[in-house]
């Protein structure tokens, strides 16, 4: 049996109880500053974790809750202050060292092989292996090792057909398994559900009590913070904001403490007005993934003019697939797409003629080319077109004039409209692209997760800008996995899970409990049926 | 047209087939599990066909040289290390491309065989000896058939070797890795383009061995015309096999028994479309790769670094 495997000692397994004798060590980081360049990460900011407790990093996108982390684990070495455990000054130069310390980070993105099985991915994250593995032998530790903790998962099973619950536990037990007694969770909630996470989130919040781990959890959620911690820290701009324990701070300090005296709000302004003609109509749309599976079974909705019809679900659940279709990036294998009662194919001239436009996810990737100039992502859409080309010839002054006028309509922060794209800050290239879709006649308008990763004040401008397109009578599809992006902007609420519309609500009757339930695929109605 | 195979009829045919099949899959095996161990640590070698080339001159020429063909075998074998050495240390670099480097070593290791194996055209190199697995039987096609060497038989028992070195070993474990999450490997302290390197070396070992049997069993003698793309078609092979290496043992038999085709229609007299069956190896790859793509899928199969370094 591995060392880790015996640091849990079982005391009732029908009570899963694990306690150890020692509480692991507390671990603090004293007056941290990072600076990257002229920017300031982190200015003197100091945590503490007790032991055996769950502490929360709260902060918005860029308050410098990775970077704190990452200077514990040794990603990054800080320009001044100490990371302490157990009254020792530790410095570790990389993750593996920290891990060696104990300190163990579940990561966002799944640092899990996908094509191996449970086991292998446990097994081969060990420091040392025998030259020979007795797999019948490895399967019975661990076993053995997950009966020690209140998580289990199939052993036999490969990696990816988990689903994304299942694999934030395996993540947990992988480092439970390395022997970390301090796990630090990023963001779990923003791959689970909510009844996953709470699940996940409460498992551990009791083997913290029960003294076997201390837990580092970022988020920016409240309901997290006041469900699951006993501390929280909160941390704006790279400053510390404020720290104490869940009991005396409420939702409303806290939401001070984040956003500080201005409080910009993302609420947006939102004109009544009935919704016109239908102008996209899915009709038993079905598609399949990379690998060949079914992926959207029978998806069925329309989108009106002047509404907003916002799709709700936990990632991977066929939202991208969806997108990639629409947007002429994946192929159906079946069903149709109309747009104003044509048949659409997303091919260029189609998305010209309808004026339909799109905003996907991870903008750099899917909506511009990096190394061109913002000039010329900005033109990538009419740059073929009077006034911007001749018998063929690109009319460059024509494109950057434009584009300058667009960069200061829109607010683009970039040096020049010759800039590289790719230089520019993620709020950045999202307004770019905004600028470029919402330019002209936009009868419809796709939209991923359009303010996945943004600031504050980027997120309520981009927001108020769909909410324009959609006052000035677009039709608008808003797949987002941020549910409190989708109730602020959506007129209609569509909940999809397992590649199908498993619920359609009006935001006048949405319910948020609701919504989450069939996000998390216990509805109380059957699966639509086309 | 001889007696025996009149006595036999059309079940020459078959015969002949399987008799191609034991002989003419030997390189194909080396080559496809060689590459097999290079894909499997997310890298692709296409200059395997240069390093078959170059194994089949160097194990011709030390053969000639030392009078013992199982020193040829060795040196062949070290050629190809070096070859897939040198690939997994220039692939290793930032910002190089291996299909790029392999086509260049294709190019590469067969102009240098050619160079340097000019003075070996003439001299005739003692040969690897066969083993009479007929010696059951009187009919000589059966037993010209299962005459095979004894290199058949190591590929035989390291495919499945491989298969469970791939499963149960650390090594194994720590290629697999490797090919399937780079970033992931790294994380664990693996140093991928360390790994990557070794397995290219390993496959070139294993492609150079290939190429010994060219030139020192079947055919058995050394000329510019001594591989026609065999190297080639077993990487399309192991796409094929899906990067199984008991499947490329099954693969390579059955290209090998397509390549004995049209000799085998010619020996009952049927010579019609004599080339057209000559080419049954390549149709078959093109039928093959053909039916085993997909335009909007991918195979869960395939060690995923491969679809990621595209």
């Amino acid at each position: 049996m591995t060392a880790a495997a015996l640091a849990y000692e079982s005391l009732d397994p029908n009570q899963s109880g694990f306690r150890r004798r020692d509480v692991p060590p507390e671990l603090a980081a004293l007056n941290i500053t990072k600076r990257f360049g002229s920017l300031t990460a982190l200015e003197d900011v100091s945590f503490r974790l007790r032991p055996g407790s769950v502490h929360a990093l709260l902060g918005e996108n860029g308050a410098g809750k990775s970077t704190l982390v990452k200077c514990i684990l040794g990603y990054y070495r800080a320009d001044s202050g100490e990371v302490q455990l157990g009254g020792r000054t530790i410095t570790p130069k990389s993750p593996r060292e920290a891990r060696r310390h104990g300190i163990g980070m579940v990561f966002q993105h799944f640092t899990l092989v996908e094509n191996m099985t449970v086991a292998e991915n446990l097994v081969l994250a060990r420091a040392e292996l025998p030259a020979r593995i007795d797999w019948a032998k490895q399967h019975r530790e661990i076993e053995a090792f997950m009966d020690t903790t209140p998580f289990r998962v199939p052993v036999h099973k490969p990696v990816r057909k988990l689903a994304a619950g299942e694999k934030q536990k395996l993540e947990i037990i992988k480092q439970l398994y390395l022997g970390s007694r301090i796990v630090i969770l990023d963001e779990p909630s923003s791959v689970l559900t909510p009844d996953e996470a709470d699940e996940v989130l409460g498992l551990l919040r009791e083997m913290a009590h029960a003294g076997a781990v201390s837990v580092v959890l970022i988020t920016h959620k409240f309901r997290e913070v006041q469900q699951f911690a006993d501390d929280v820290t909160v941390l704006r701009r790279g400053t510390l904001a404020g720290t104490g324990t869940t009991a005396e701070l409420d939702a409303q300090r806290l939401a001070e403490m984040m956003v500080g005296a201005e409080l910009p709000s993302t609420a947006v302004a939102r004109v009544e007005r009935a919704a016109g003609d239908t102008l996209l109509e899915v009709e038993n749309l079905r598609a399949n993934d990379d690998l060949g599976a079914p992926i959207l079974r029978d998806v069925s909705f329309s989108v009106r003019a002047g509404e907003i019809v916002g799709i709700a679900g936990v990632s991977g659940n066929g939202q991208d697939e969806l997108v990639e279709v629409l947007a002429g990036q994946r192929a159906a294998s079946g069903g149709s797409v109309r747009v104003r009662g044509c048949e659409y194919r997303a091919s260029r001239a189609e998305l010209h003629t309808h004026g339909v436009r799109l905003l996907p996810e991870a903008p750099l990737a899917n909506a511009c080319i990096a190394e061109m100039s913002v000039a010329e992502n900005i033109g990538l859409r009419s740059f073929d077109r009077a006034p911007f080309s001749w018998l063929g010839f690109l009319k460059k002054g024509a494109i950057r004039k434009r584009a300058r006028s667009l960069v200061r309509e829109f607010k683009v922060r970039t040096p020049s409209v010759d800039t590289p794209i790719g230089a520019l800050s993620g709020g950045n290239v999202q307004r770019a692209v905004l600028s470029r879709e919402l330019t002209g006649n936009v009868t419809l308008l796709i939209a991923a997760n359009p303010c996945f990763g943004l600031d504050f004040a980027a997120t309520s401008d981009i927001r108020q800008r769909i909410l324009n397109a959609r006052n000035e009578g677009a039709a608008v599809l808003l797949v987002s996995a941020d549910l409190e992006e989708i109730f602020a902007l959506s007129d209609r609420i569509l909940v999809m899970s397992e590649g199908r519309i498993v619920h359609a609500v009006d935001i006048a009757e949405a319910n948020l409990a609701e919504i989450g339930r069939h996000m998390a695929g216990h509805g109380s109605d059957p699966p639509s049926a086309p | 047209m001889s007696a025996e195979a009149e006595a036999l009829g059309t079940w020459g045919v078959p015969l002949a087939v399987l008799g191609g099949a034991l002989r003419v899959s030997t390189p194909f095996l080396f080559v496809s599990l060689g590459e097999c161990i290079t894909e499997r640590s997310g890298r692709v070698n296409l200059g395997l066909e240069g390093t078959l080339v170059m194994g089949a001159m160097a194990g011709y020429g030390i053969s000639y040289l030392t009078g013992s063909p199982w020193l040829g075998v060795l040196a062949a074998g070290a050629a190809g290390a070096v070859l897939g050495a040198a690939h997994g240390y220039l692939c290793g670099r930032p910002r190089v491309n291996d299909i790029a480097v392999g086509i260049a070593f294709m190019l590469f290791g067969t102009g240098l065989a050619f160079f340097l194996g000019k003075p070996l055209v003439q001299p005739s190199a003692p040969r690897l000896p066969a083993i009479d697995l007929g010696f059951f039987t009187d009919v000589p096609q059966l037993k010209a058939a299962l005459s095979v060497n004894a290199l058949f038989l190591v590929g035989i028992v390291l495919a499945p070797l491989l298969r469970w070195m791939l499963k149960n070993t650390r090594w194994g474990l720590m290629v697999r890795t490797v090919g399937e999450n780079a970033d992931a490997a790294r994380a664990m302290g693996y140093d991928v383009n360390r790994v990557r390197l070794l397995a290219t070396a390993a496959g070139g070992v294993l492609a150079g061995i290939g190429g010994s049997f060219l030139s020192l069993f079947y055919p058995g003698s050394w000329n510019e015309g001594l591989s026609s793309g065999q190297g080639l078609m077993a990487v399309a092979l192991v796409i094929f096999a899906r990067w199984d290496p008991v499947r490329c043992l099954w693969a390579s038999l059955l290209f090998g028994g397509a390549g004995a085709l049209g000799p085998a229609l010619q020996s009952v007299g049927i010579t019609q479309g004599y080339y057209l069956f000559n080419a049954a190896p390549y149709a078959l790859t093109l039928l093959i790769m053909v039916v085993s793509s997909s335009a909007t899928r991918n195979s869960a199969d395939m060690p995923a670094e491969l679809v990621r370094s595209r």
